[in-house]
């Protein structure tokens, strides 16, 4: 279930932001919940059909990368009124991406995948920001202009 | 020496209020920049009064130690006339040096004036003059942000429609749709013209669709790759896609460049991609007898 | 299985219907069952109805591809039906253009190129 009390901190400036929604990512399932939650979201604020299959297809890997990859993690959907996007923020506790110019480029695979969908989803999204390490995870930010 | 480098200023702006924008607008009409064939002379009167009074406030409470900054709140009035004149006159087709000068024309009576009030204080007129230039040449270059501003909203405006005007999407026949491309093909452009296509694809349950670049000025790499981009994503869709219109010309450089179609089909000229069209339909243009 | 409706059979294809709350995991039960049911009713095709779907990303893309590849060494061609213009566009944009597919835009389309043939 969304919890609608926890906040977010921006990954930059430090702002913390109440999220809209908030979800765990452990299981195929909880990719979809993802992804239909970012859908309404869009809809509800007017955006177009193709740019919100677009983004919901950009956060639709990020979320499978988390569980796939990052061994589960959570997901969160927050506005940025200053700014006017909508933002998603999604974090692991895994190994984190040892280089990650590389895994962006397109046909790059760690897990017998088709390597695209993480360079797939930087061009998806308007804004992408990838914080990883080695001991702390990955946390992967996306944006969508409103 | 006077007490504020704008206290004499403020002073001639109240006393002298109604004699300096009739001596404005004359000074318009000597510079030829009172645009009578566009405005009233009551109309022209009515926004140099409003725009003086305006002025005239934010003088009074903007200018600080001789310091002004026309973005603060004190000239919160000035800009919003200003706003609404330049948007007014940017309709009508004043050119920006029409409304820069129309603006500064109302140094000429200010100095006038500065010239008679201390004719024995060259020292506080230099100082004075000065002041008044420094706020009407801000109020210039303000102007002139505010119609550049105005105009590129426009352009904006006029880019959109003509998006809207030069993609369409005709019906040639039943099922059977053609797209022709005129002009440049940018990649904003081409996503558009692609949503577009889809979507008519998708209405009209078309089948065949026939992408014309007989219009399209030149093809490189980029444009070739916008193409083929569409021509999947309209296979993808289920529908067949012709690329037309592709002069010899065109061939050569695609070639040159390495552009592989692959399995796109493409054609010299709309007539062969039409009837290779209507073949994959079912139908054939047959001659009548006796014609 | 309860983002995918039961495969049909329509004259000599398998039709499915994926709904758009499909996961991974059961669109990969769909391919198993889906590469069984092939050679099983020994039938020239499997339609695939995305009409529903308003994504497809690139794990789905890939197992359609695969299902494509599966039904051609089984001798039966794979048609996806009905994608959306925006899941169209997104996919070209992903790099991931179907060569392996056929498509249609519509069951009748997709049936009467499978008569055709």
């Amino acid at each position: 279930m969304p919890c609608r009390s926890c906040e977010v901190t921006d990954l930059k400036t430090q702002e913390r932001f109440t999220p809209l929604a908030r979800f765990p990512l452990h299981v195929s399932r909880d990719v979809v919940q993802a992804r239909q939650s970012v859908a309404r979201e869009l809809r509800d604020r007017g955006v177009s059909n193709i740019r919100v299959t677009r983004f919901s297809t950009a956060v639709s890997e990020i979320a499978r990368n988390v569980i796939v990859h990052g061994g589960g993690g959570e997901f969160s959907v927050y506005l940025d009124p200053a700014a006017g996007y909508l933002m998603t923020v999604s974090s692991d506790k895994g190994r984190g991406i040892a280089d990650i110019p590389q895994a962006l480029t397109d046909g790059f695979t760690t897990a017998g995948g088709l390597g695209r969908g993480l360079g797939g989803a930087k061009r998806l999204a308007d804004v992408f920001e990838i914080i990883s390490s080695a001991d702390g995870g990955t946390t992967i930010k996306m944006g969508i202009k409103l | 020496m006077p007490q504020t480098d704008t206290a004499t200023i403020l002073r001639i702006l109240e006393v002298d209020f109604n004699s300096i924008v009739e001596e404005w607008v004359g000074s318009q009409i000597e510079e030829g920049v009172k645009r009578s064939d566009l405005f009233s002379d009551s109309e022209n009167r009515a926004q140099n009064v409003e725009l003086l009074r305006s002025f005239a406030k934010g003088v009074r409470a903007g200018v600080v130690d001789s310091e002004f900054d026309l973005k603060d709140t004190a000239w919160e009035d000035l800009r919003a006339t200003l706003s609404d004149i330049t948007k007014e006159r940017v309709k009508r087709g004043v050119t920006p040096t029409e409304m820069a000068t129309f603006v500064l024309a109302l140094k000429a009576p200010m100095f006038e004036r500065l010239k008679k009030e201390l004719a024995d204080n060259p020292e506080g007129l230099i100082g004075e003059v000065l002041m008044i230039s420094r706020l009407v040449d801000a109020f210039g270059i303000y102007t002139n942000e505010v119609f550049i501003n105005e105009r590129e909203q426009i352009i904006e405006r006029q880019r959109l429609e003509m998006m809207e005007l030069s993609t369409p999407v005709v019906e040639l026949w039943d099922r059977v749709l053609t797209l022709p491309l005129i002009g440049t093909l940018d990649s904003a452009r081409a996503q558009e013209v692609m949503e577009n296509l889809l979507e008519t694809i998708m209405q009209r349950q078309a089948r065949v669709v026939i992408v014309d670049i007989t219009g399209v000025g030149t093809v490189d790499t980029q444009v070739a790759q916008h193409l083929l981009r569409t021509a999947a994503a309209v296979r993808l869709m289920g529908a067949e896609c012709i690329i037309s219109g592709i002069s010899p010309m065109i061939a050569q450089t695609m070639v040159q460049l390495g552009i592989d179609v692959g399995t796109v089909s493409t054609r010299s000229s709309i007539r062969s991609a039409l009837d290779d069209a209507l073949k994959k339909m079912g139908y054939e243009i047959t001659k009548i007898k006796g014609n | 299985m309860s983002g995918i409706a039961s495969i049909h059979l329509v004259e000599n294809a398998l039709l499915v219907s994926i709904q758009d709350d499909v996961n991974d995991t059961e669109i990969l039960e769909l391919q198993d069952s889906l590469s069984r049911r092939i050679a099983q009713d020994n039938v020239a095709g499997v339609i695939i109805d995305i009409s529903a779907l308003e994504i497809v990303d690139t794990f789905v893309g890939r197992v359609i591809a695969q299902l494509a590849g599966i039904s051609k060494l089984l001798d039966a061609k794979t048609y996806v039906v009905g994608m959306r213009p925006a899941v169209a566009m997104t996919l070209v944009e992903l790099g991931m253009y179907l060569p392996e597919a056929q498509t249609a835009l519509s069951l009748s389309h997709a049936l009467s190129q499978l008569r055709s043939d």
